[in-house]
């Protein structure tokens, strides 16, 4: 019982310092040799770019539903007039950077672990190895500086076209005074609240690379193997997400 | 010259390498020849450093690959061209991108002049007409031939390959043990060839070491294996089911 009990600690202690590690060496080699910019914007094309459509959408129904929610709350209180900026600092502050990195896991994050768990089983990452070169440079740098910079921008479109869900549902819909929605957004939201969103959301990238290449790189044997890293990569990465959030918040606020 | 000295290797309690011994003359052809499952493979990666050995030496040309840096085993695996037993071409690059793929790494040399050496070398493999296509439209021999084209690429005095003609039928398996010996003519490289073709593989490789237990059980030249007096090597080449190899 004991035995068990440390020989898992003990596994549980080597994974984390391997994961460590593996952040630590994939901004070594940013640093050290950059990828080609090609593969960098490959790799945004594919992160940012062919994740606009499902940014936009969860961006428009979240904000719609918090224009639904927050009217029929704020009107308890006569206070319509401040829907804009209930909707904008939800938005900007907390659920447009949370929820883009949750899509951008569903979407791109799998893909980056299955990707790179295939080229890892059948034997391509060997294959880079045995030509002297690093599959870091070429496989792990490009697509965490191109979620780095992907995310902070997906979350901004999620942010606006967030505040326009609001408004439609607020304004269009529900007879909120379309000048009180935006001056009172416009009165109430300050560069503190968008930088804590972009903070979050820059280190949101940095999460979805690095779990979903690390899972990759050391997906277990077959298809089997590389079914159970990508399953790994989505829960782990959306999980810490969510505790990183907390932490972020309590700093940021 | 590539040397194995008392290299030990184990995954788990599954002991592969126990002790192992041997010696690959420069510029020949070896061979390693053994029954399924017992650590060829394994081998063959200690010789580029893809596994490292739980204890013992392996060293290429003099210098030791043991627990050295990273930079340091690069330098040396620039010597290294490898076909692996699944390939490992790059499925997201078409075969002209897989082949072009170490010149444009490891060379500064212009578009064209890559282009050039890329369409000789598929076309030393026999391929034509084929550069725009993906790995996935390609049958299993000329998937090998792109293979041993992007090995032989960049000219490195050493090739592995592992089980190269596995799953191929019989007038491929010639063609591509022809092509590794053509090749070997031509750039006079240090073959090392882990390969179950018996007796094909005695025409193709000078020397063969026979594999068995985690041990080398003989190493010769191909004729001395193949009138091998060894119980085990002559039962392997023989495949006869009675004998020291009990597999079933």
């Amino acid at each position: 019982m004991i035995q068990a009990l440390g020989h898992s600690t003990i596994g549980v202690v080597r994974e984390l310092g391997r994961t460590g590690w593996f952040l630590l060496y994939s901004f070594y080699m940013i640093v050290r040799r950059p990828g080609s910019p090609v593969h960098v914007l490959k790799q945004m094309r594919f992160i940012g770019t062919k994740s606009l459509f499902v940014i936009v959408l969860t961006a428009g129904f979240t904000g719609m539903v918090l224009g639904l929610q927050g009217y029929y709350t704020l009107a308890k209180f006569g206070s319509e007039g401040m829907l804009g900026t209930a909707v904008a600092l939800s938005l900007i502050r907390e659920l447009g950077p949370v929820l883009a990195a949750l899509m951008v896991t569903g979407r791109a994050g799998s893909a980056i672990t299955a990707e790179i768990g295939i080229m890892r089983i059948s034997e391509q990452i060997d294959a880079l190895e045995t030509m002297a070169l690093d599959p870091f440079k070429y496989l792990v740098s490009p697509k965490l500086i191109a979620a780095m910079i992907s995310l902070p921008l997906l979350c901004a479109i999620f942010d606006v076209v967030g505040i326009y869900g609001g408004w439609l549902v607020g304004v269009k819909l529900l007879g909120v005074n379309p000048g009180a929605y935006f001056y009172e957004m416009e009165k109430s939201v300050v560069w503190r609240d968008v930088y804590s969103g972009f903070v979050k959301s820059f280190s949101f990238g940095v999460i979805i690379a690095w779990i979903g290449c690390y899972k990759g790189y050391y997906a277990g044997h077959g298809a089997e193997g590389v079914s159970k890293a990508t399953t790994e990569s989505v829960v782990l990465t959306s999980v810490l997400i969510l505790v990183w959030d907390y932490f972020l918040t309590s700093v940021l606020l | 010259m590539i040397s194995l000295r008392n290299v030990h290797k184990s995954f788990g309690a599954q002991k592969v390498l126990d002790g192992l011994n041997l010696e690959i003359p420069e510029g020949k052809i070896t061979a390693v020849i053994g029954p399924s499952g017992e650590g060829k493979s394994v081998l063959l990666k200690h010789l580029i450093g893809l596994l490292q050995p739980d204890s013992g030496q392996v060293e290429v040309e003099g210098e030791s690959i043991v627990g050295i840096r990273r930079s340091q085993l690069n330098r040396i695996r620039e010597k290294f061209g490898m076909l692996f037993q699944n390939v490992a071409l790059f499925d997201s690059m078409t075969v002209f991108e897989n082949v072009a793929f170490p010149l444009q790494e490891k060379t500064a040399l212009p578009a064209d002049e890559i282009r050039r050496r890329v369409l000789a070398a598929l076309e030393d493999v026999g391929l034509k007409n084929i550069e725009n296509k993906y790995p996935d439209e390609l049958s299993g021999g000329m998937k090998k031939r792109v293979g041993l084209a992007r090995a032989v690429v960049l000219n490195p005095r050493i090739i592995l390959f592992d089980e190269p003609t596995t799953g191929l039928d019989p007038i491929i398996k010639r063609a591509i043990h022809q092509l590794i010996k053509d090749t070997h003519a031509k750039f006079g490289f240090t073959a090392v060839i882990v390969s179950h073709e018996i007796p094909e593989i005695f025409d193709v490789a000078q020397n063969v070491a026979m594999l068995y237990r985690g041990e080398i059980l003989q190493h010769g030249t191909s004729e001395v294996i193949m009138n091998s007096d060894h119980p085990a090597v002559r039962q392997f080449i023989s495949g006869s089911l009675d004998g020291p190899i009990q597999m079933i």
